[in-house]
Parts: C-alpha cells; sequence; structure tokens
C-alpha cells in the first residue's frame, strides 16, 4: 500500500477533459436517467433470489435448522462460512474510506462511495447468519446486555458476545461515514432532480446542506474523526470473527495466526469483490472516466499484497502443524490435504495461491478483464477458505469415533444464494437511487481543483 | 344414491366367492372389498349427509355407554400413605424374554410406570437389566398397540368374542379337543403350568405346541441325549477360570446374561495387587458382543467351527469325538492343544458353553465336555427343567402344520408370537393355517399373523399384567401389574380361563388360585411378601445329579461327524449362511421400539437396518462394498439384502439377522430392514450351506452411527494383557501425553463440598448397550428416526464407540462407552454466549435448557464431541399415550436447544434432599445414576471424588485409571480404568496382547 504514494505522478485518476459541471453531469446522471433497459432482468434475477431467500428462511423458521445440514461434529456449516465470507467482503469499504483517507490516498475518492455501500450490504447479509443459524432464532436478543428482569446478562467470556458488539459497532459506524459522506452529494441531486417527490426525499436526506464554507469544514472535521474512528475497526472486526474460531480448541482453530491472518483475508476479499462489481458497473454507467486504469491496478496491487499475507498465512498453518509435534494439529492438516474434503482444498490452493500470482505481471494488472477474473477466483477462493476452517476441521477433530461428514443439503444453498440476491438487490437499488461515486470528492481531483491547492 | 338403488346393490355379487360365508375366504377377500367401499361415490347430498350424521350422533352417544367392569374405586379422600405426588413408587414384578424371567422394580409415579431397574433380590438380575427390559417401557405406551379385539379388521368386544369362542369350545367337548390348538412361545409360569392341566382335563385331545424363533431347540435336545430326559443347564461363572464359548453370546442375551455378565466380570476385575483373571476363549461364527470381550476370538464358518469343537472335545478326552482326526491347518490344530491343555488344567474351574441358538452337536459337545472335565455340578449346573413342559419347538410347530393340513384343527388360539413371520419358510405356516376354521391370535399389536386369523385380541403388557414367572436358575417370580391394560388388553391367563372353563377369569384371580394352591397356610402374610420382593425365597431349582449316557452321545457324534466331512471340503462358488436374532430388535417383537431400533448394534454400530454381514475378503473378492444391494438365494428362495462388511466375519459366511423386514408393524418398524425368513428353512435354522449371493447394483442407505473403525494412533482406550499389567501397572497412564502444569491468569474452581465423579471400567463393559436405554428411559430423549441418524443427529447422551485395531480379516475390537466428562476446565462453558452451559458447584457441567439459543458453539469446542442437539422437534410432544412415558423429573426438550449427559442430576438433588431431611452425610453408592444402575457387570461406578473413602476416588488411584484428552488439561470428571486383558501366554505373550488370534 504505501508504494502506492509513488504513483502520483502516474496516469492522472480522472480522465482529462472533465470540468466540475462534467462530472458532477455524468455521475449524477446514473441516477436521473431513465432506467436503463438491462436493469429490469438484472434487478430481477436478483429480487428473484431474494424471494428464494425469504422461502428458505422461512422453512427455517417454521421447523429448525435441522432443514440444513449441520450435525453432530460439525455444528456449524453453511451459515457460518456465509457469515464469515460476507464480513470479509464488508472489509474493504472501511478500508478504502478510513485508512485510504487517513494515508490520503487521493485514488480512493472514486472507488469509496459503493466500496461502503458494498460493505454495509455485505455486513447486512453476513449479520443475517447468526440470527438465523440458532436454534432458536427467536431469543437472539439475549445475546444483547439488556437489564433483563431475569438478572441474567450474556456470557463476556464467549468470542460471539465480541462478535455481536464487534460487527454491530461496525455497522453502525460504517453506516455514519457512508451517510455522512453522502451529504453534499443528496444535495446535488436535490438540486438537479426534476421529480418532486425525489426532490422532497433528497432534500430531507440532505439536511439543509447548502454547501457554505461552514458546512465544508464541518464535513471535513467529521468524515476525518469518523474516519479515526473507523480506523481500528477494520483491524478489530475480523480480528474478534477469528476468535470465534482461534478461541475454540477444534485442530484447524485453535491458531494465534487467525486474527491477523483473517485481517489480511478479508481485505483481500473486500477488494476483489469491488473489483467483481466496479468493473461491470463501470462498463454499463459508461464511467470510465472516474474508474480509470489507474485504479483497477491500484487495487489489483492491493489484492497481491494482502493476498499474499494470506499465502502466508496458510504457509505458517502447515508449518506449525509440523512443527508443533502435536499429533491432532498433524492430522489436521492430513486431512486437509488427503481427508475426504481434499478436493476442497486442491481449489482453495489453486484459487487463493495461484489465481492470485497472476496480478503480479503488470499486464494482467492493466487488463481491466483479467483482474475481474482472478478476483472472481478470489471470491470463491475465501469462501472455500471459511469452508476448510469450519467444516473440514469440525468433521474430524479429537474422537475418530465422532468424526462425521457434512452435506449441504438444498436449503443451505437455498440461503447462500439468497443472501447473494439480497446483496446484488441492493446494490442494484443503490447504483439508481444515489451516487454511485462521489462526485464533490471526485471534483476534487480534477486539475483545476488541483492548481487552486497548490497555490493556497 | 337412494334407498333403492342400495338395496338393488346389495342383490349383486362380484364373483362366487362373495357368496360363500366361508369366513376363511372372507379373510382373504377383505383386501379387495373393504368395507364401505361401496358407499357414496359421487359424494353426499343433504338428505344423506343428515341421515349419516345422525346416526354417527347416535352412534357417539352409544359408545360412550361402554359397560365399565364393576370394581372397587376408592376415592382420594384419604390419600393412600406412601402416595406423595411427586416422589415415586417402586414395584416389584417381573419381564419374560422367551419365558425366563428378570425381576425388575418399576418407578411410578402417580399411577403410570416411568423407569424399570433390576431388582436387586431377584437371582437373574441382581439390580441390573439387560436393554430389552430397559425397552419394554416404551412398548407399554406404544401408541401402535391394538387398542381392540378385532374380527375381519372389525373392532368388535371381548364379550363378542367369548360368544364365538364359548360354542366353538363347547363343540369340541363330545370331540375331546381333538380340534382345539394352542400355539405359544415357551412359558415358565406356574399359573400358565396349571391352567394347561385344566385345559387338558377338559380336552384331553387338545395339543399345546410352542414354537420361538430362539427356540433354544439345540440345548433341549442335547440334554435328551446325554441324560435321556429334558433338563435345564445353568451356569456358575464366579466358579470359572477359563471359558470357552461356542457361538454363545452369554454377556448380553439369553436366559440369565445379565447375571452371567455380572459373575463373569466380577473374576476378571483386576486392580493393583490383586490380578486373579479369568479366561475367555470365543469360537464363533458370527461376532458377537461376547466375543468382543473375549480373550482369544476365533472366527470360524460353522463347519470349521464345530470340527474345531470336536478336536477340542477329542482334547479333553469325550468319547467318540476323535474320528475327525486332526483339526485341519496348523494353527488350527495349536489353538486345539492351547485351548484344550487350559481347559484340562482348570478342570473343575471352566466352562464350556454354546449359544442359545447352536444346534445340537454343539450343545452335546459342550455338554460332554463339561462332563469331562468335572464342570458339572461345579460351574455348570443341570437341574430339572424351568420351562413348563419342555419340548422341542421346530417338532411341535412340524406337528401342528401337518394336523392343519390335515384339516384335523378346527380351532387355534395363537398366544402372542408371530409364527406367519417367523415359522420357517419349507412349512408354509401360512397357508397351513388358512385351513383351520376358526383361529385367534392374541397378540400386543396387530401383525401379520393377526392379519390371517379371524381374531385379533389385544394383549396386555407385561405391566399390566398378573403373571407368574421363573428365572433362569428357577427361582419364582409373580408378576403384578402397574397399570390397568391402557388398551383394554387380555392376558394369555385371562384366555386360557375361557378355553379351561374356569370360573376365575379376571388376572389376579387366576394368578391368586394357583398360589393359594402353592402356598396353603397363611397365604395373605406370604403373598404380600412375595409381590413385595418380587422373588420367592429359595424355589430356585437345586442341582440335579444325573450320569451322562456316554453311549447315546457318541452315537451323536459319530453321525454327525461323518456329516461334517464333506462339509468341510471349502466350496468356492457358494457361501454359507448363519442365522441370529437381532441383537436389538430381537426376532422382531420390538421391531416397533424406537429406542432399541435406533440402538447401535454391537459391531456394526447400524441402527434401523439388518444386512448381509459379510467379511472384508469376501466383499473384495465379490467386488462388493458397504450398502450394496444383493440378492440372496437359498434354493428357489430368494431375499434382497444390503451388504455391510464387517472385519472380524468369518470368510464366506454371510450373517442374516432375523427380527427385520416386517410386513404388518406399527409405525416405527415399517420399512425397517429385510425379511431374512425365506432363506431359513427347518432344516437349516442356524446355519445352511449353498447361498448363492448375486450383485443387484442397486444401493440403500444404511445408518450407522460411527463411521470411523480405527483409533488413528490415539490413546482413547488404552488397554494391556495381564502380564504387562503385573509388570507396569501405570501402562496405561504412560500411554498418554500427560498433562501440562495447569497453567492459568484465573484461579482455579474450589470445590469444597462434593465433587462428583464418574470411573468407567473398560475391563468390565460388554458392550451390552443395557446403558444407552436405560439413558434413553431415565432422561427422556427422544428417538429420531434413521434419515437423522444418517444425518449424524442421534441424541444418544452415552454413546458406545467401538474401534477395530489389527487386520480386517480378524481384528480386535475394543468398546469404550462415552458420556459427558463434566470437565473441570469444560471447553463448552466459556463459549457459550448466553451461559446457557455453566460450571456447578459440585464440578457438574449444568446445562440450562431454558436459557440455550442454540449456536452450537459448546457441541463444536467439545473435544469429546458428547453434546447433542435438537436440530428438529425431535421429542414427540403430541401423541397422548407417550407423555405417560416422560420422567417427570427431566425436562423434555424443545427444538433448537442442545441437550447433553447430566450425571442424573435429577437423582442427585433428590437424594440431596432426602439427605438434608434426614440430616445425615451421604452414603457412597447412594446415588446411582441411570447407566451405573443399570449395568450388568458393574463397570460404571458414579460417587464423591472429594470423600477419600468413596469407591469412585480409590478407583481415581488405581494405577490403571486414565482420562481421555487429558492432554487438552480439560480435567475430566469421567475417567477410564484402562482393560486388561489375558491371552493365553503360549499364545499372546509374543504379541503382547494385540492382535495375535488367527482364526483361519
Amino acid at each position: 500500500m504505501a508504494t502506492e504514494t509513488r504513483t502520483t505522478a502516474d496516469s492522472p485518476l480522472v480522465a482529462p477533459g472533465h470540468t466540475t459541471a462534467t462530472v458532477t453531469d455524468k455521475i449524477a446522471a446514473v441516477v436521473l436517467q431513465s432506467t436503463p433497459r438491462w436493469f429490469y432482468p438484472a434487478f430481477g434475477a436478483s429480487f428473484g433470489l431474494l424471494m428464494l431467500f425469504m422461502y428458505a428462511v422461512t422453512i427455517l423458521f417454521a421447523k429448525g435448522v435441522g432443514i440444513w445440514g449441520v450435525n453432530n461434529p460439525a455444528g456449524w456449516g453453511f451459515a457460518i462460512v456465509n457469515f464469515v465470507w460476507w464480513i470479509g467482503i464488508g472489509h474493504a469499504g472501511t478500508l478504502i474510506s478510513a485508512i485510504l483517507l487517513l494515508l490520503r490516498q487521493k485514488w480512493r475518492q472514486s472507488i469509496n462511495r459503493f466500496a461502503e455501500a458494498m460493505t454495509l450490504f455485505a455486513v447486512a447479509c453476513a449479520g443475517i447468519y447468526p440470527i438465523l443459524h440458532l436454534g432458536r432464532p427467536w431469543l437472539a436478543y439475549w445475546l444483547f446486555p439488556y437489564p433483563a428482569t431475569t438478572g441474567v446478562w450474556p456470557q463476556f467470556r464467549s468470542p460471539l458476545i465480541w462478535d455481536v458488539f464487534a460487527i454491530s459497532t461496525y455497522a453502525l459506524v460504517s453506516l455514519m461515514f457512508w451517510y455522512v459522506g453522502l451529504i453534499p452529494d443528496l444535495a446535488t441531486l436535490r438540486d438537479r432532480t426534476q421529480n418532486r417527490i425525489a426532490r422532497v426525499v433528497y432534500g430531507m436526506m440532505a439536511m439543509g446542506w447548502r454547501g457554505s464554507a461552514a458546512h465544508w469544514h464541518n464535513h471535513d472535521t467529521a468524515c476525518i474523526l469518523l474516519a479515526a474512528l473507523a480506523t481500528p475497526l477494520v483491524v478489530s472486526v475480523h480480528s474478534v470473527v477469528s476468535l470465534d474460531f482461534a478461541a475454540g480448541l477444534i485442530p484447524g482453530w485453535h491458531a494465534t495466526i487467525f486474527p491477523p491472518y483473517f485481517v489480511a483475508g478479508a481485505i483481500f476479499a473486500g477488494f476483489a469483490m469491488v473489483i467483481t462489481l466496479a468493473i461491470p458497473l463501470r462498463a454499463a454507467f459508461g464511467l470510465h472516466d472516474f474508474i480509470t486504469e489507474r485504479h483497477v491496478r491500484n487495487m489489483a496491487k492491493v489484492m497481491l499484497a494482502t493476498g499474499l499475507i494470506v499465502n502466508y498465512g496458510y504457509a505458517i498453518e502447515i508449518f506449525i502443524a509440523w512443527y508443533s509435534g502435536n499429533e491432532y494439529e498433524q492430522y489436521m492438516l492430513t486431512n486437509r490435504v488427503l481427508g475426504p474434503y481434499r478436493y476442497i482444498w486442491y481449489s482453495l490452493i489453486l484459487c487463493n495461491v495461484v489465481a492470485t500470482q497472476f496480478l503480479w505481471s503488470a499486464k494482467v494488472r492493466s487488463s481491466a478483464v483479467a483482474v475481474w477474473v482472478v478476483s472472481m477466483f478470489i471470491n470463491v477462493g475465501m469462501w472455500l477458505e471459511r469452508f476448510v476452517i469450519v467444516v473440514t476441521s469440525l468433521t474430524r477433530d479429537f474422537m475418530p469415533s465422532a468424526w462425521g461428514m457434512y452435506y449441504p443439503t438444498r436449503f443451505d444453498y437455498f440461503t447462500f444464494f439468497g443472501t447473494i440476491g439480497l446483496f446484488l438487490s441492493l446494490m442494484f437499488l443503490f447504483v439508481r437511487l444515489l451516487p454511485m461515486i462521489s462526485i464533490f470528492e471526485i471534483r476534487t481531483l480534477l486539475p483545476k481543483a488541483r492548481a487552486k491547492e497548490k497555490s493556497a | 344414491m337412494s334407498e333403492s338403488d342400495r338395496t338393488d346393490a346389495a342383490r349383486y355379487w362380484r364373483g362366487l366367492e362373495e357368496r360363500t360365508p366361508d369366513a376363511a375366504l372372507q379373510v382373504q377377500l377383505r383386501p379387495e372389498f373393504t368395507p364401505q367401499a361401496d358407499v357414496a361415490p359421487q359424494g353426499l347430498d343433504r338428505r344423506h349427509f343428515m341421515q349419516v350424521m345422525g346416526a354417527s350422533f347416535a352412534l357417539a352417544g352409544l359408545g360412550a355407554c361402554t359397560r365399565q367392569p364393576v370394581e372397587e374405586l376408592v376415592p382420594y379422600a384419604r390419600p393412600p400413605e406412601d402416595l406423595v405426588p411427586g416422589r415415586p413408587l417402586y414395584f416389584a414384578t417381573a419381564l419374560t424374554l422367551g419365558g425366563f424371567a428378570s425381576g425388575v422394580l418399576v418407578e411410578s409415579h402417580t399411577g403410570r410406570p416411568t423407569k424399570i431397574e433390576g431388582n436387586p433380590e431377584h437371582p437373574s438380575s441382581l439390580g441390573a437389566t439387560d436393554r430389552f427390559a430397559q425397552a419394554a417401557l416404551l412398548d407399554l405406551y406404544d401408541p401402535d398397540r391394538s387398542r381392540a379385539v378385532l374380527h375381519l379388521q372389525r373392532i368388535r368386544s371381548w364379550e363378542a368374542f367369548l360368544q364365538v369362542l364359548e360354542p366353538a369350545l363347547e363343540a369340541q367337548v363330545p370331540l375331546q379337543g381333538a380340534g382345539l390348538r394352542i400355539l405359544s412361545g415357551s412359558s415358565t409360569s406356574p399359573t400358565l403350568a396349571a391352567q394347561m392341566q385344566r385345559i387338558r382335563a377338559r380336552f384331553p385331545q387338545a395339543r399345546w405346541h410352542r414354537y420361538e424363533t430362539v427356540s433354544r431347540d439345540g440345548l433341549r435336545s442335547a440334554t435328551l441325549a446325554a441324560f435321556g430326559r429334558y433338563v435345564e443347564v445353568r451356569y456358575d461363572f464366579s466358579q470359572a477360570d477359563v471359558v470357552v464359548a461356542l457361538d454363545s453370546d452369554f454377556l448380553t442375551t439369553g436366559p440369565g446374561c445379565v447375571r452371567y455378565a455380572k459373575d463373569f466380570m466380577a473374576r476378571r476385575r483386576v486392580r493393583e495387587g490383586q490380578y486373579g483373571m479369568s479366561r475367555l476363549y470365543c469360537i464363533e461364527s458370527t461376532p458377537s458382543a461376547t466375543g468382543a470381550v473375549a480373550d482369544h476370538r476365533l472366527s470360524l464358518p460353522p463347519a470349521q467351527q464345530l470340527a474345531c469343537a470336536f478336536a477340542l472335545a477329542f482334547e479333553c478326552g469325550v468319547h467318540g469325538t476323535g474320528v475327525l482326526g486332526p483339526a485341519g491347518a496348523g494353527d488350527l490344530e495349536k489353538w486345539r492343544q492351547i485351548i484344550g491343555l487350559d481347559l484340562r488344567e482348570h478342570a473343575g474351574r471352566s466352562i464350556v458353553i454354546a449359544g442359545d441358538e447352536s444346534p445340537v452337536e454343539l450343545q452335546a459337545l459342550a455338554l460332554a465336555m463339561n462332563q469331562r472335565l468335572g464342570n458339572l455340578g461345579r460351574s455348570v449346573i443341570v437341574s430339572e427343567p424351568i420351562e413348563v413342559e419342555p419340548t422341542s419347538h421346530i417338532g411341535s410347530l412340524r406337528d401342528l402344520v401337518q394336523d392343519m393340513r390335515a384339516g384335523q384343527v378346527e380351532l387355534l388360539l395363537v398366544l402372542g408370537g408371530n409364527p406367519v413371520y417367523d415359522a420357517p419358510a419349507d412349512l408354509d405356516f401360512t397357508a397351513a393355517m388358512a385351513k383351520v376354521p376358526l383361529r385367534a391370535h392374541l397378540a400386543f399389536a396387530e401383525d401379520e399373523t393377526s392379519e390371517s386369523c379371524h381374531w385379533h385380541l389385544p394383549l396386555a403388557h407385561e405391566l399390566e399384567t398378573w403373571s407368574d414367572a421363573r428365572a433362569h436358575d428357577g427361582t419364582v417370580s409373580v408378576m403384578q401389574p402397574l397399570i390397568d391394560p391402557l388398551f383394554g388388553g387380555k392376558s394369555m391367563h385371562e384366555l386360557l380361563a375361557v378355553v379351561a372353563g374356569d370360573k376365575e377369569r379376571n388376572g389376579i384371580d387366576i394368578v391368586r388360585r394357583t398360589w393359594t394352591e402353592r402356598l396353603g397356610a397363611d397365604f395373605d402374610t406370604r403373598w404380600r411378601r412375595i409381590l413385595h420382593d418380587g422373588v420367592v425365597a429359595g424355589s430356585e431349582e437345586p442341582l440335579l445329579p444325573l450320569e451322562l449316557q456316554r453311549d447315546s452321545l457318541t452315537q451323536l457324534f459319530l453321525g454327525v461327524a461323518s456329516d461334517l466331512a464333506p462339509r468341510l471340503e471349502r466350496r468356492n462358488d457358494s457361501l454359507e449362511v448363519v442365522f441370529r436374532v437381532d441383537p436389538t430388535v430381537h426376532d422382531g417383537r420390538f421391531a416397533n421400539n424406537g429406542w432399541l431400533q435406533e440402538l447401535p448394534k454391537p459391531w456394526t454400530r447400524l441402527t434401523w437396518d439388518n444386512a448381509a454381514l459379510l467379511a472384508p475378503a469376501t466383499a473384495a473378492r465379490l467386488g462388493l462394498a458397504n450398502e450394496d444391494m444383493v440378492e440372496l438365494e437359498q434354493g428357489t428362495r430368494k431375499v434382497r439384502a444390503p451388504v455391510w462388511v464387517l472385519p472380524g466375519q468369518p470368510e464366506d459366511v454371510v450373517t442374516l439377522h432375523l427380527g427385520y423386514g416386517r410386513r404388518r408393524v406399527g409405525r416405527v418398524g415399517t420399512g425397517a430392514g429385510f425379511d431374512a425368513h425365506p432363506l431359513r428353512t427347518s432344516a437349516g435354522l442356524v446355519h445352511a450351506s449353498g447361498l448363492r449371493l448375486r450383485p443387484t447394483g442397486e444401493q440403500v442407505k444404511l445408518a450407522c452411527t460411527q463411521l470411523q473403525h480405527a483409533m488413528e494412533g490415539r490413546h482413547l482406550v488404552r488397554e494391556g494383557s495381564l502380564s504387562e499389567f503385573r509388570d507396569h501397572p501405570h501402562f496405561a497412564q504412560e500411554m498418554g501425553h500427560g498433562v501440562h502444569a495447569p497453567t492459568s491468569l484465573y484461579p482455579g474452581f474450589e470445590y469444597e463440598g462434593r465433587a462428583w465423579g464418574m470411573v468407567v471400567d473398560l475391563g468390565a463393559c460388554t458392550g451390552c448397550n443395557a446403558c444407552v436405554v436405560a439413558c434413553n428411559a431415565e432422561n427422556n430423549i427422544p428417538v429420531v428416526g434413521k434419515a437423522q441418524v444418517r444425518k449424524g443427529r442421534e441424541m444418544h447422551w452415552l454413546r458406545i464407540d467401538r474401534y477395530f485395531e489389527g487386520s480386517a480379516e480378524d481384528p480386535r475390537v475394543v468398546q469404550q462407552p462415552v458420556m459427558c466428562m463434566h470437565c473441570e476446565n469444560a471447553p463448552c462453558e466459556p463459549v457459550c454466549p448466553v451461559g446457557a452451559t455453566s460450571h456447578g458447584k459440585e464440578g457438574l457441567n449444568e446445562m440450562v435448557y431454558n436459557r440455550c439459543v442454540g449456536t452450537r458453539y459448546c457441541a463444536n469446542n467439545c473435544p469429546y464431541k458428547v453434546r447433542r442437539f435438537n436440530f428438529l422437534q425431535y421429542a414427540d410432544q403430541e401423541t397422548e399415550v407417550l407423555k405417560m412415558l416422560r420422567n417427570p423429573d427431566v425436562t423434555v426438550r424443545t427444538r433448537g436447544v442442545m441437550e447433553k449427559c447430566t450425571y442424573c442430576v435429577q437423582r442427585i438433588n433428590q437424594t440431596r434432599i432426602q439427605i438434608k431431611k434426614e440430616d445425615r452425610p451421604l452414603r457412597d453408592g447412594e446415588i446411582l445414576t441411570a447407566c451405573q444402575q443399570v449395568c450388568p457387570s458393574d463397570a460404571i461406578i458414579f460417587g464423591d471424588i472429594n470423600d477419600p473413602n468413596s469407591k469412585v476416588a480409590k478407583l481415581r488411584q488405581q494405577p490403571l485409571h486414565y482420562g481421555i484428552l487429558e492432554e487438552l488439561n480439560t480435567r475430566p470428571r469421567t475417567t477410564y480404568l484402562a482393560r486388561v486383558t489375558n491371552p493365553n501366554p503360549e499364545r499372546g505373550a509374543a504379541a503382547g496382547h494385540a492382535g495375535d488370534v488367527r482364526g483361519h
């Protein structure tokens, strides 16, 4: 990441020829133009998946988690795999908005808005799972420390309680950050829309933004403060999630490397998902001027760097399994590589280790299509990684007599694809209702703005 | 449809059969012309609707007018002195299997039996029970029990039946009962004996036939050959230093098995400085639970096994057994010498025992060897028969079939049993029975036989019945009902009283009549004493001094030996089939019992199904794997069965378990397993050769609870030989990784008062599964069904792990009961987000069902994987009759809740309250967990480990004591005593204890 400062002299972050007016026109048009024809089938498909999700959840609540494949050695299955996967995806947003903001990485400005939105939606998808996977989901509120008449509090030693705090904090801070960042652009839309209802709604959401110097000053301060607040969360959320596993004693879970390894994995996955979404959206709305090849290159580099940390994590897991001399740890490794779920592990290595290495090549990094393909591999690979951690470890732990297999049922798949439907539906609505690229921040990237800054 | 249409329709008939008043034909026609099939095909018009509704209301009113029997009712104006709501009462009674009684104490909560325990006074029980007695409770409350007298599937009353039966009996009087036949299983009941005599007096020509799948015919015929008369043989394992079991599963099945396990294991209890131990050789044609315990197990096909028995008998000096020459291959020859020497060295202190299902030749060889070794009268006790009028079952059934076929039987009463299902295939019992003009079946539930009878009469459960029965040693128990028949069933005695024409027709009067005659003076006091104790003191059969008739035995041996020679020539193109009753559903009578269906069978760990068991080598040769469907062909008869490859099964032998594939059974047993009876003929009841096997290419799913056979080098079950133990007493503790010094930032938990702990003696465990069923019954553990077991969701709080060791052909098997370890550093406790599992003051790892939200994190984090989760709503909360089954002291769990072994906390608390009230300290052994109480071999010991004098604390000091996965610093409270085996040093020393047995 630090290498990025070097590239300021690189190609410009906004294509030449843009003025503040053209930037505003171009980005606001995505929202204000009439709905493009492709939007209906795309949104329809996503919404269909969302309905599948509603169906699966209805059956789930009616019958119980037994409709899934979870069983006695494998108390956790798809639900937790998906939870960790979505939480991981939800990491890029905060990283881009908070850490890169503090590091003054200008290139983040054209991708931060929808990366943050994506974060929120991914966290929403993730947050559903811990509730769905409960045996008695209607009692989920017992995990919150509220003053119950019973006088019983949650058990603060449990990593699941830490999860509750980490994720709810993360969701709230991300939401605030995203919303504060949206205010100037909401005002722009309010001013530009022809639709009366939209004007009222955007107007209320813009909270009376008039663009005065005092507004800008307060806005800047709020952003920096929120960034400082959000920065530790980038590290904390996935560290805490990793403790769900690291605090357990199952071989394959009980490892000190988990927190950093999970954080790196999360950023890895998050950037992969940003690329997965950004490149098709850019093509659909013709936003090549704002999300340039340079953005793609930078994101590819971040993926490469974090991917290498993840690969290091794999290597360390293997090394420690051998070096510890612990028979259970050693068997855990044997089981991953040669056990009944070995193909999952092989695919994981293919996706997360082999595919990542292509990003070393500058040629690959400059090709949007190639980077997109690699990002898809990483999306799959990160899901497989969580499957390996959760299921492969649980199905064969200490007592061979209790070993078993986990086979997902159709409801596992319905729920998984259902949350993808939820995610995409939210994403499509977001793209059509809010500016997917931060208009006011792009304006600051224009040569004119820069000249002003220099002279000031 | 108008009135006139209906009368018109009634004039027409669809075939000649319909006009024939022949009842037999009506039976056959029944499925085609179901009642009401011809009514209202196109819906109801208003008028008809009113008619039907009016009639229904009228009938509903009438139905409420069932005449209740006149009995005294005593209102609880002044409640009985002992009855305190919430406090159970215990009543002594007995349960029978194959006619033999095991004494039980039944826990009764406000009039409903909720748990069965062994009766410590009863010689077959001594306080423990087997799995069947534990499961009897579920049978009692089985919702699929028959609830009414049926005539041709239509509900009738008992009185209606009597109106048919009594004239039929009257008609038999002038014929002296020549057309009257009664078919039942074995019985030891003195009352039944008396009733049979009275029936004989009324109908001298009537005959009483006996048939059971486990007939014990072999033993009966062998005693006939050996002593010239029927006698009963029982064993005293406390007197035996060396035991040779020939296909005998004496530790877990058959009359007296509970007592045998107790006596046998008492002779194998080794502790520091106490090294006396008996030795067990098993020579078996299919793996049994007893074989798993054996010090040496030889797995041989039936013919080779018989040859081996001959060789052994020759070695012991039995006459007429030398004809066969050497016992075959070199290894077998060596075994003959080793076992023979061991037996001779322990003459008078050894036992040779053949299985209940074994054929006459094996039984006779065992008897002859026991006689030769001087065991008769010492460890092997011969007495007067205990059964009423012992007879050869197969002979008896054959006679009956002949008579029926000849049309000599006019009235057949089938008392219990299910001959249509389990009679040998070649007899064609069903067809023969169809010739009987009037046949009635007294049965617990509608089954295959009820279907083929005119009348089905509901049989009362033994817990609802007055009766009496005798133990394996002859001790008599009077059985008293715990509850009125739930569904109006009748006992056998009540039916037989009608046949005998007795005036006493009430269960209690019938049984009292027998006992009034027997007890004589001072009846009331003695009667009360008997009912209270559950046994008639001093009523066991004394030893019978009998001489063996050497000549007739020699004749028998010579005959068998000449037949055997060709059988020993192995033919590769065909297989041998061995039939066994199933270890969990027995002969099929428990097929509708969910607790037993879901009980993993020893060796295979299969539930809900039987399978064709094949040796790994045989399966490999035939290209078969687990769950492959095959067609088995014996002569012209065919059966389709799934394959299960079982290490330890003799090569080229297919074992089929009977009791499955019931066609007409309740909701639990329907669709479970395949019926092997079509292959079983009266000539090959136990085993037969010439079986052909053809793969069908299909697959079926079986539910096995343990997929992993090997221990993966982990030291979970630790065992050593006796000599190892003597030389290195601490061998078991040295096997582990040791415990790290506890390092923690937090202060340790202080256990100032009591600290509960449990020790499981692996050396004593027979894997009989009684503890698992007891746990089910005590703790309201739900049955989940085959599909859920296949998903790995069985709910057993206590499981018995089985591991193989050594080669696939001839493995040794070890078993380990695993329940919650109640760890002092329990990994499940800190991970629960809502604190639903917490650490009790006395070290119990407590589960708070109400608080559980079901994250399953605790189960994941449990290294022993003993936690069980209600993935769905498993407990049946709808079926009314099952509500009576539940233990009121234990919560019935709902879906989404975790559960696990609690060390029977409800029992701990009951005792805690009791001793507090009585203001006295806890006595060691006062609290028995359900698994401990039922264990026949005392393998489970529970108590306060803070009390240095408690049994459990002392066992924890034994060198054999160890905990599993202690290296995780869980500090388990459930710990184990390593298993010690006693292999013959001649054979076992070289390879230590492990894997040295080579059968062939």
